[in-house]
């Protein structure tokens, strides 16, 4: 449900990348793995509409997504793809649902209240709610931006390197949200890293040299 | 959550730079907005009270003073005119109608004000109680100083000597309040009203006291002028000769009287001709000056505010952008971070802007109220409809400082601030 074809990319330094074609079904988790410098984030911004390839194309669902005007992929990413960065980046001036609430009217979708409880219940932070990100640990943000990620119930959940900036107990503990959330949501998986405490979590690996 | 609540949770984050950027809005604004205000009424009171005067004629000297004096009552007269040649300029075929004035008196700083029913049809005065002065020493009494002075019908006052003090009191007679008018909202409100006999009579029987006082001391010397004085007063034609008034208020009795007139009186007579609209000009181009010097001021103050909006919405951006990207993960367009933070610009201009309007009411009504000068009373319970180019003016300011910003925003490519991390 996911194919991405004869990608190619150009930096701006004139150097050329090309990746070898993938192809996902529906719910299956992935491990892309690469060192630091070997494409994993620009691959991952083509996968989800950030960036436009110089060449091929990427195919979600039957969308054909750098056909889309940049309008209507805006909105196609805030209701199919669920990102989680490396780090939780979540908006300082809003408060924990409230920063989940622009996720759902971002992507055109109307406030759903009971689903953003859901969320933070099912990620173990509802108590957090009305509380503001500076008031959070880092293990806690990294579970809101999970649960951002999920909110609007995404095909496909991409995490950049979810677990680099954490410990071993929450490093383990975010890896289990996102493999629970995907299964919960019946999204496809996709976590860019290369950090080794990871990989045995996975069967999938789509390996960058 | 609409982009409108995260812009306005964005300034919230910031309460002390958004309260910054208010405040200075707010200052430039209050400035123009008094400024405009003080301005628009202090010339509408010009208007109004030189309405239907088309022409001062009085003792030679600044016809600025002259019009001062005899229009809006706030400086002094320029002199004294004989009652003869003035009544010779009422009966002149050019003028409609002659208001004569004598003006010497005060009570408590109000003044005291010698004239005829002309008076009365010239500002079209009506009375709220009583009736208008007919007798010597009756008088009618503007509805502020009413309320000020407490006097009511039938009460007595003093007159002293002079436009201001109260040192030199007549006391040989008072006057009766005969009536009371309403409110006009002109110099009538703040004058005394009686007949021109009544002034003089108060200073013929003064200048005799003082006559009398000093040929009791040095008799030698003034017995001259005492001679000569008494010779005038067995002839009762001279002593009417005698007689004087401050200035006469003129209407034309048709427009070819303006080229005419004020030739006749400035050439043929030793009174000068001064004209309201001219001095009124006059004057608020030297007002003028200052007011100009104050809006360079005002104005300054609201581009600084403009660039401290724009710093504050630029620097907040670079902090932000990373927030921003992810915005447009999550779904938001281009146009929707544009619109963001434009209404972060202008929600900070536009409460600026409102606070410094309504500053700039409260503190005029707050000088209006501490006022000493009764005739130029200024009120902040007014609204323009000028206001309205100031509330665009802030608007403007915004859209200025927050212009480039949102562009940025607009501009910003994603994949490579996402990228950086």
């Amino acid at each position: 449900m996911i194919s991405v074809k004869s990608v190619s990319h150009h930096y701006s330094g004139g150097q050329q990348i090309a990746f070898e074609d993938w192809q996902i079904e529906k719910g299956e988790q992935w491990l892309l793995l690469g060192n630091s410098g070997s494409g994993k984030t620009t691959l991952l911004h083509i996968l989800t509409g950030i960036l436009k390839p110089e060449h091929g194309t990427v195919n979600i669902d039957g969308t054909a997504v750098y056909n889309l005007s940049s309008k209507e992929l805006d909105r196609f990413r805030g209701q199919n793809i669920g990102i989680v960065f490396q780090r939780p980046h979540l908006i300082k001036s809003l408060s924990i649902s409230e920063n989940l609430a622009i996720a759902q009217s971002f992507a055109g979708l109307p406030a759903d209240l009971n689903r953003i409880d859901e969320v933070l219940t099912s990620l173990g932070i509802a108590d957090k709610k009305d509380a503001y990100p500076e008031e959070l640990s880092q293990g806690q943000l990294q579970r809101v931006s999970i649960g951002r990620a999920v909110i609007n119930k995404p095909a496909l959940l991409i995490a950049d390197e979810p677990t680099s900036s954490l410990d071993d107990k929450n490093a383990t503990a975010v890896l289990n949200l996102l493999l629970q959330q995907s299964q919960l949501n019946q999204a496809t998986l996709i976590v860019a890293t290369h950090d080794k405490r990871v990989k045995d979590a996975f069967t999938n690996t789509y390996q960058l040299t | 959550m609409s982009p409108l609540k995260i812009s306005w949770k964005s300034l919230w984050s910031k309460p002390l730079s958004s309260a910054l950027n208010i405040m200075l809005i707010a200052f430039g604004t209050g400035i123009l907005t008094i400024l405009l205000l003080a301005s628009t009424q202090i010339g509408d009171k010009l208007d109004k009270n030189s309405k239907d005067i088309d022409l001062v004629v009085g003792a030679k000297g600044s016809p600025l003073q002259l019009i001062l004096s005899s229009i809006y009552y706030i400086d002094f007269p320029t002199g004294n005119i004989p009652l003869k040649e003035a009544m010779e300029l009422a009966n002149s075929p050019f003028v409609k109608r002659a208001v004569p004035l004598a003006l010497g008196d005060n009570h408590n700083g109000i003044r005291i004000v010698g004239t005829d029913s002309n008076f009365v049809s010239l500002y079209q005065l009506k009375t709220k109680e009583g009736k208008f002065w007919s007798g010597d020493f009756e008088a009618t009494i503007g509805a502020t100083v009413a309320k000020n002075e407490r006097l009511k019908i039938g009460d007595t006052f003093y007159g002293a000597h002079g436009l201001s003090g109260s040192s030199d009191i007549h006391k040989n007679h008072g006057y009766v309040v005969s009536g009371i008018l309403e409110l006009q909202g002109n110099v009538a409100d703040n004058l005394i009203l009686t007949n021109i006999a009544s002034v003089w009579k108060m200073h013929e029987e003064h200048e005799e006291d003082h006559e009398h006082q000093v040929t009791d001391g040095t008799e030698e010397e003034h017995d001259h002028e005492k001679h000569s004085h008494e010779g005038h007063q067995h002839e009762t034609p001279e002593a009417e000769e005698k007689k004087e008034l401050t200035a006469l208020l003129i209407q034309y009795r048709s427009p070819m009287s303006v080229a005419m007139f004020p030739r006749l009186v400035n050439e043929t007579t030793n009174m000068q001709a001064a004209s309201p609209a001219q001095e009124s000009t006059r004057l608020f181009s030297l007002i003028g000056v200052g007011v100009d010097t104050l809006q360079w001021f005002a104005l300054l103050i609201m581009f600084i505010a403009a660039i401290s909006v724009f710093v504050n919405l630029y620097n907040s951006l670079k902090e932000r952008k990373y927030d921003l990207a992810i915005m447009r993960t999550l779904g938001a367009s281009r146009t929707k971070l544009f619109g963001i933070i434009m209404a972060e610009g202008l929600m900070l201009t536009i409460a600026g802007t409102l606070l410094g309007i309504l500053l700039g009411h409260m503190i005029l009504e707050f000088i209006g109220s501490n006022q000493e000068s009764s005739q130029a009373q200024l009120s902040g319970f007014v609204l323009l409809f000028d206001e309205i180019y100031l509330f665009a003016g802030g608007l403007a300011i915004g859209i200025f400082a927050s212009i480039i910003p949102a562009v940025q925003a607009y501009r910003s490519n994603i994949s490579s601030i996402l990228a950086k991390n």
